[in-house]
């Protein structure tokens, strides 16, 4: 496996004017932040709210660009947006004027070099893959939260991009369709093999989905440690998140997150554990 | 009798429980039937009272000409042909002004909204001429343009520009940031992001300014040609009351309702034609 994205030394520096005094100041999003994705991975980047995990999403979707060091996709820095990453946002973004099998050809329709027969086909294909096969002609307003999020992602796998890139796509959902959507993704993940860069401050998604886990600590933003997440998903009929290492993992995560930079003597203990 | 306070929190089916029972929003029933009597019996009631009301002297009949005698000027005036001419000339000049004002407004208007500086620069201006009444410029409209056709369609244009333009800024400024990074993602150039984001989600806001500029196109023709022309809804209006054809001018009042209320409807229609995406 080699590295599929790769932040290096990465320093994202907004201007902003403070509330009290009018005087513009520098706010320093993320401070040396490393992080490397390796190809086909599920990595999910937790952390408290407002320490920039969004801003490192924008980095890698090429939406913006930073300060200092460097964002690279394949080895190549990010230029500007690309086809060869998807983004899904926590907010619905489909467009409410087209229907559901509407907004995945709207995606087709930017890629390009596919006929309209073949935009539909793609188009169905992929909403079949979400279970939505049924809904292809329904506009968002009359889809629940979830179907609206199952139809984003179909859309950004639609134009087969290499790297996904998720800001926290279930957060507005009720947490039963939050945990069917989970495990949905790692299925689609797995017939896929897409990488994903999964965005999200719930450490039990974080745990659920991720073969690693980032942890960002805030002030300024930086990836604190990584964790590999080894957890058996053989058996269907177990819940892996009531596991003692599923608790384990979360624990360790809540701790680093809570007292960020304290040793991490426990990490090396789940590791021979798992 | 239900008030607003007791329909408005009336417990009924959520949106959900709706979807679960495959019922369509807002296709439950609400007495349609009984709705549309009572708005019948409000307008029949108001053709009564203008009927008895100057038979029974309760008004000057000189005046007020009972309903049964407007229609019957307004049939002579429809078999003369002499209706025609006059509606024929004030629906062209309406629909010419209306239609230079929507050809102009919406690409200016996208234009100013598109563009941050073009838009700071542009406004106050904007505001100045917002702020004057069309009508106060039809001397000046007259003056440049003559007393033909030309003077009138402009005033109709003035008149119908700034609520297209203004809503088109609107609807265009304040499209989605979530659609426009959506759109960014996919890496869509600026022209295609307008005419497939932009100009879809910007329509209904638009939308609300032609139907203003409908309202005012009407308003502005008639005014105008009660000044100065020979021919029109406005004119006839204005030369019945001259030479005392009062039941005349009431049918060509009437008829200039029917206008608005042409205009209105038709574009409530198209407008709900190109929004059924909209719950």
């Amino acid at each position: 496996m080699t590295g599929k994205i790769a932040l290096l030394g990465v320093r994202q520096v907004f201007e902003v004017r403070g509330d009290n005094d009018r005087r513009l100041r520098e706010f320093v999003a993320l401070q040396d932040l490393d992080l490397e994705v390796s190809d086909g991975e599920l990595l999910t980047l937790v952390g408290p709210s407002g320490c920039g995990k969004s801003t490192v999403l924008d980095l890698i979707s090429g939406l913006s660009t930073p300060t200092g060091g460097s964002v690279l996709v394949d080895g190549e820095p990010v230029t500007g947006p690309g086809l060869d990453r998807g983004v899904v946002f926590q907010q619905y973004t489909l467009l409410p004027w087209r229907t559901a099998l509407g907004n995945i050809e709207f995606a087709l329709e930017a890629l390009g070099g596919l006929s309209r027969a073949e935009r539909r086909r793609r188009g169905r294909s992929y909403l079949e893959l979400v279970g939505l096969a049924d809904f292809a002609g329904s506009y968002p307003h009359e889809l629940s939260g979830g179907m609206k999020q199952r139809v984003a992602i179909a859309r950004s796998l639609s134009y087969e991009p290499e790297v996904l890139l998720m800001d926290e796509p279930f957060g507005a959902l009720d947490a039963q369709t939050r945990e069917r959507l989970q495990e949905e993704l790692v299925q689609i993940w797995r017939r896929t093999g897409t990488t994903i860069v999964f965005i999200t401050h719930d450490i039990d998604e974080a745990v659920f989905l991720g073969q690693r886990v980032a942890v960002m600590t805030t002030r300024p933003g930086r990836v604190e440690t990584t964790l590999d997440i080894v957890l058996n998903r053989s058996s269907s009929e177990e819940d892996v998140r009531s596991t003692p290492e599923f608790a384990r993992y979360r624990h360790q995560i809540w701790t680093l997150l809570r007292h960020p930079g304290a040793p991490s003597a426990q990490l090396e203990e789940v590791h021979r554990v798992a | 009798m239900p008030s607003l306070l007791q329909e408005r929190t009336q417990a009924g089916l959520n949106s959900r429980q709706e979807q679960s029972a495959g019922i369509r929003a807002g296709a439950k029933v609400r007495g349609g039937v009984a709705r549309l009597l009572r708005g019948l019996v409000g307008v029949v009631a108001l053709a009564v009272v203008w009927e008895v009301a100057p038979r029974a002297g309760w008004v000057d009949p000189n005046f007020v000409s009972p309903l049964s005698e407007v229609l019957k000027a307004w049939y002579e005036l429809l078999s003369s042909g002499e209706l025609w001419t006059h509606l024929g000339a004030s629906l062209f000049r309406s629909a010419a002004g209306f239609a230079l004002a929507l050809a102009l407004a919406v690409p200016l208007g996208a234009a100013i909204a598109w563009y941050r500086p073009v838009r700071e620069l542009v406004s106050p201006v904007l505001e100045l001429f917002r702020n004057t009444a069309a009508l106060a410029l039809l001397p000046v409209f007259v003056l440049i343009l003559g007393i033909g056709e030309t003077s009138k369609v402009a005033i109709v244009l003035f008149a119908c520009f700034f609520p297209i333009l203004l809503n088109t800024i609107s609807g265009v400024a304040t499209v989605d940031q979530q659609l426009l990074r959506s759109a960014r993602v996919l890496d869509l150039s600026a022209v295609t992001t307008f005419r497939k984001v932009v100009f879809p989600a910007a329509l209904p806001t638009i939308f609300t300014g032609i139907r203003i500029a409908g309202a005012a196109a009407v308003l502005v023709l008639i005014a105008a040609e009660m000044i100065g022309a020979t021919a029109g809804l406005g004119y006839l209006i204005n030369y019945s009351q001259y030479n005392f054809l009062i039941p005349q001018m009431y049918a060509a009042i009437l008829t200039t309702t029917g206008v608005g209320l042409a205009i209105n409807y038709g574009l409530v229609a198209l407008e709900r034609r190109m929004s059924r995406w909209r719950a």
